[in-house]
């Protein structure tokens, strides 16, 4: 169990370094609050199902009972700003630095020292505040969140509380094909800004934990969502949704593997037609998608069973934990009540006030969105597979941008990317801005097969070189001599001289062994290094064939 | 413990020739507005700072002879005061006053603080001498920085010669709530100098160093200052950076001056101010040069104060307020008016919530900057 856990936290690997000891008592570090960090001790309070069926019939009651039943989904996002230095200090973070490198008095809360506002995360709020198409609170300000817990230096953590930067908007995405597809559009409550706390590194043994104060400072963007999701899937995607928009914006990388970005998950559920919610309950440790996706799922199906079988005083509001190696859920602790974190304006920092002339300039240069790119390549033709693709990746998509801007044909163009140049990214572990093949020669590459220039199979051999090694493509035609061979002459006399080096099989074609035109086709295309226009020469080749007989 | 020394006779043991302090009945000075013409008057016997400054300029002293002088007097009074937590070594100080010398004797510019040996509140960090807060929480803390106001001095020339006694974190008005230590008041060393600042109240008043630093939140600089007989000064919040205070209430503290005179304490003010980067509270209203625009007494007529109009809030002499600090500020305004002032009443009905709330915020941002004294770090 606790190795399990072990491998789910974000374990620095230099994980004993000699920093600052806390020291925990009873073997379990107690925390009333929420926290990022996840160890305490696990115990399964929960009783099993008293309901013993085989395994098969038990998934097809449990579909059953879950169709009796409706999730109500919400999720909190906390987003890590790719701001070059910390929220209140001028502190660079990277992650996976050595423990305590960078580190300063004001993000260590030492006494005496003072938080300043990085400007850049204020700048960064309102992008995503914008892009979720939330209303701006023009004056809003700072409030002290105050618990203790030893990754939080000052004992408080500096959020905001009742005037958060963004509130009432929503994000439009469209369900992956695999799962039935479909367009979404949830709500969004709030967007606010707060500084992050540092970590907890536990030693093997369980006897101390050590403090690193590297991300303590570190500008954060919670957003939390209306609980507007219905299912394990809507969930998934609204946070993979999140995360293109904010590598759309480039205010955050969004790598949930890293930590910047974490999702919390609240699910209750409710007899299909019951107007009041039921009882929530809190998911944590969730480090992929599809993590969010099954431990939903299994959420759903774990609620749903214990209402069905009367014991839904069982399900109680508390923080669960998603066990990725056992894929079930096991509770973490109960939540004693609402926590009291003693909230007021943090007296340090004065109002953020913006102006409508900033916000607009804002609004101004915000990039084309996710939703905005799909539409318009939808409107454009592209298949709703391709437009999924095309749309994820923000690169993908300036480099679709690119190539098309330039008058390459859409589809053709949404094919090599999709296909060959999407396998040559994955084997070589890629991304699209690091191959060597520009837009430009793509435009080039699609140009010269469509008008006849080179055949396609000449077109996806020096694609290879192109994206390896870049160069042009007029450049490659010329230098490897690829020019199509379309003259019917010229692939007349290359078929009359396979057919006379080939009698026997030309015999036994003409015997009725007609599947022998392909190995002459291949002889035609071996002479003629490859450059023979393959229409034309399975005409004149055919001819040639059914002539003499 | 402390033994009962007739103030007369302490004083009396002290060469440096004084300026009255604390009586300021006939000796004071007036700040005047920019718009009259300005004749910059010989101040330096009314301020210690501008007299040594002086006395090195011309070589009639040395910044050693000078430091000499008051670290003979800090050996001579602090057993019997305990102004300080910790002391410079007096090398160290006497290293840094020949550095001046030097710098003088090389006719380079040396900054307008040369050679002042200045106190420091302990809550005020500095960082090559312990910060305690008065506390044992933070028993032989040493802070990674320097606070803006202790940095500014230094690099005007100034010399810090320690760090003053406090109550513990500033909460307190006699030092008695120190962890270490009870500071006497110079003139009756059976009586507290008060607090927050007693430390630095009663060095100034010892003479044991020429200005000092202390911090106000409700009185911690001004009450001291009566008690020790000294000009103590609380600028307005946002004047000068927090930043290196240990912060007790964010919203009401800040750093003030003590001096033996007003125009000790107001050139150790101009020092200070400023906006500052590292803190976010600091103002950014240009801090003007009123230490030129000082006038010594002497040259001023009979009603100096003709044409200023002073307001007394009525609610601060209403029934509630004890008889005897109603005869005080009553008297403090006859003698405004005797000046040349015209006193006015005013009324701030709000006045009474001023106390209440001033508790509350006190009290819920002093729990919560102190969250951070966990154990941890």
């Amino acid at each position: 169990m606790a190795s399990t856990l072990f491998r789910t936290i974000q374990i620095h690997p230099f994980s004993l370094y000699p920093t600052a000891i806390c020291r925990r008592r009873n073997g379990v570090l107690y925390c009333t609050m929420k926290s990022t960090q996840t160890q305490t001790a696990t115990q399964e309070k929960q009783q099993p199902p008293k309901v013993k069926v085989s395994q098969h019939t038990q998934s097809k009651t449990l579909d059953k009972i879950t169709r009796d039943y409706e999730a109500i989904i919400g999720i909190e996002t906390h987003v890590q700003l790719s701001t070059l230095t910390k929220a209140f200090c001028s502190c660079p973070y990277n992650y996976g630095s050595q423990p305590n490198t960078s580190i300063c008095p004001i993000c260590m809360g030492l006494p005496g020292a003072l938080p300043v506002l990085n400007s850049k995360v204020i700048e960064f709020a309102v992008k995503l505040g914008l892009a979720l198409n939330c209303k701006l609170s023009l004056n809003s300000k700072f409030d002290r969140k105050q618990y203790f817990y030893p990754d939080l230096p000052k004992g408080y953590q500096i959020s905001q509380f009742d005037i958060p930067i963004a509130t009432g908007g929503y994000i439009d995405l469209d369900l992956p094909l695999e799962f039935g597809g479909g367009h979404r559009k949830f709500g969004i409550t709030r967007v606010h800004m707060e500084e992050d706390a540092g970590k907890l590194l536990h030693s093997g043994n369980g006897d101390y934990s050590q403090v690193d104060l590297n991300r303590a400072g570190v500008p954060l963007l919670e957003i939390v969502s209306e609980p507007d999701m219905r299912t394990g899937i809507e969930a998934a995607e609204y946070a993979a949704e999140l995360q293109r928009v904010v590598r759309y914006l480039g205010v955050s990388n969004g790598n949930m593997q890293e930590g910047s970005l974490r999702c919390d998950v609240n699910v209750s559920i409710r007899p299909v037609g019951q107007s009041e919610f039921g009882t929530k309950v809190e998911i944590k440790n969730l480090n992929s998608f599809s993590s969010i996706n099954r431990a939903i799922d299994f959420e759903i199906s774990r609620q749903a069973l214990l209402h069905t079988q009367g014991h839904d005083d069982q399900i109680v509001q508390e923080t669960r934990l998603w066990e990725e190696g056992a894929q079930k859920t096991v509770t973490m602790r109960k939540k004693e009540g609402l926590a009291d974190y003693r909230y007021f304006p943090e007296p340090d920092l004065p109002e953020v006030i913006l102006t409508q002339e900033y916000v607009d300039g804002i609004r101004n240069s915000l990039p084309e969105l996710p939703e905005m790119k799909r539409r318009r390549y939808e409107k454009m033709g592209l298949s709703m597979q391709d437009v999924l693709f095309l749309a994820n990746d923000v690169n993908v998509a300036e480099y679709f941008d690119a190539t098309i801007s330039r008058g390459a044909d859409i589809k053709l163009a949404a094919n090599w990317i999709m296909g060959d140049i999407a396998a040559y990214m994955k084997n070589e572990k890629l991304s699209i801005n690091e191959i060597k093949l520009m837009p430009e020669e793509l435009v080039e590459l699609i140009a010269s097969i469509k008008g006849g220039t080179i055949s396609g199979k000449i077109g996806k051999e020096i694609l290879f070189e192109l994206l390896a090694k870049g160069g042009t493509v007029k450049g490659l035609i010329e230098e490897k001599d690829l020019v199509q061979i379309v003259d019917p002459v010229e692939i007349g006399k290359m078929v009359d001289k396979v057919l006379s080096e080939n009698p026997k099989q030309l015999e036994q074609y003409r015997g009725g062994k007609t599947k022998l035109q392909g190995f002459f086709a291949g002889q035609v295309m071996k002479i003629s290094k490859g450059k023979a226009n393959p229409v034309l020469l399975n005409k004149i080749l055919l001819e040639k064939l059914n002539a003499k007989s | 413990m402390l033994s009962t020394i007739q103030p007369s006779r302490c004083l009396s043991r002290f060469p440096v020739h004084l300026p009255t302090c604390g009586r300021t009945k006939s000796r004071f000075l007036r700040v005047v507005s920019s718009a009259q013409p300005v004749t910059t008057a010989p101040l330096a016997d009314q301020s210690q700072i501008l007299s040594i400054r002086d006395s090195l300029l011309s070589r009639h002293l040395s910044a050693v002879q000078v430091a000499d002088s008051y670290l003979g007097r800090l050996k001579q009074t602090e057993p019997q005061i305990g102004s300080f937590l910790h002391l410079s070594e007096p090398d160290k100080v006497l290293k840094q006053a020949q550095e001046i010398d030097d710098k003088i004797k090389r006719n380079e510019e040396v900054g307008p603080l040369a050679g002042v040996l200045v106190a420091v509140k302990d809550n005020i960090c500095t960082a090559d001498m312990p910060s305690t807060g008065g506390s044992h929480i933070l028993d032989g803390y040493r802070p990674p920085f320097d606070a803006t106001a202790v940095k500014r001095l230094k690099d005007l020339g100034a010399i810090v010669v320690g760090k003053t006694n406090l109550d513990e974190f500033g909460m307190g008005s006699s030092t008695e709530a120190s962890a270490f230590k009870v500071t006497a008041n110079p003139w009756d060393l059976s009586r507290v100098p008060g607090g927050s600042s007693g430390g630095s109240a009663a060095a100034v008043s010892a003479r044991q160093c020429v200005v000092s630093l202390g911090s106000d939140t409700g009185g911690s600089v001004r009450q001291p200052a009566s008690f020790c007989g000294v000009a103590g000064l609380k600028p307005t919040y946002g004047r000068v950076s927090r930043f290196g205070l240990m912060a007790y209430a964010s919203s009401l503290d800040v750093i003030g001056c003590f001096g033996s005179s007003v125009a000790d304490t107001g050139i150790l003010l101009h020092a200070i101010s400023g906006h500052d980067a590292l803190d976010a509270t600091s103002s950014k209203r240009e801090v003007p040069d009123f230490t030129s625009q000082f006038l010594s007494a002497s040259s001023l007529k009979s009603r100096p104060l003709e044409g200023l109009r002073v307001g007394l809030i009525r609610e601060t002499v209403d029934g509630g307020v004890d008889s005897g600090v109603k005869s005080a500020i009553q008297g403090a305004a006859a003698h405004l008016e005797q000046l040349g002032s015209i006193v006015t009443e005013v009324s701030l009905p709000s006045f009474s919530l001023g106390l209440p709330a001033y508790y509350i915020l006190a009290s819920s941002e002093s729990s919560s900057n102190l969250s951070r004294y966990d154990g941890v770090r």
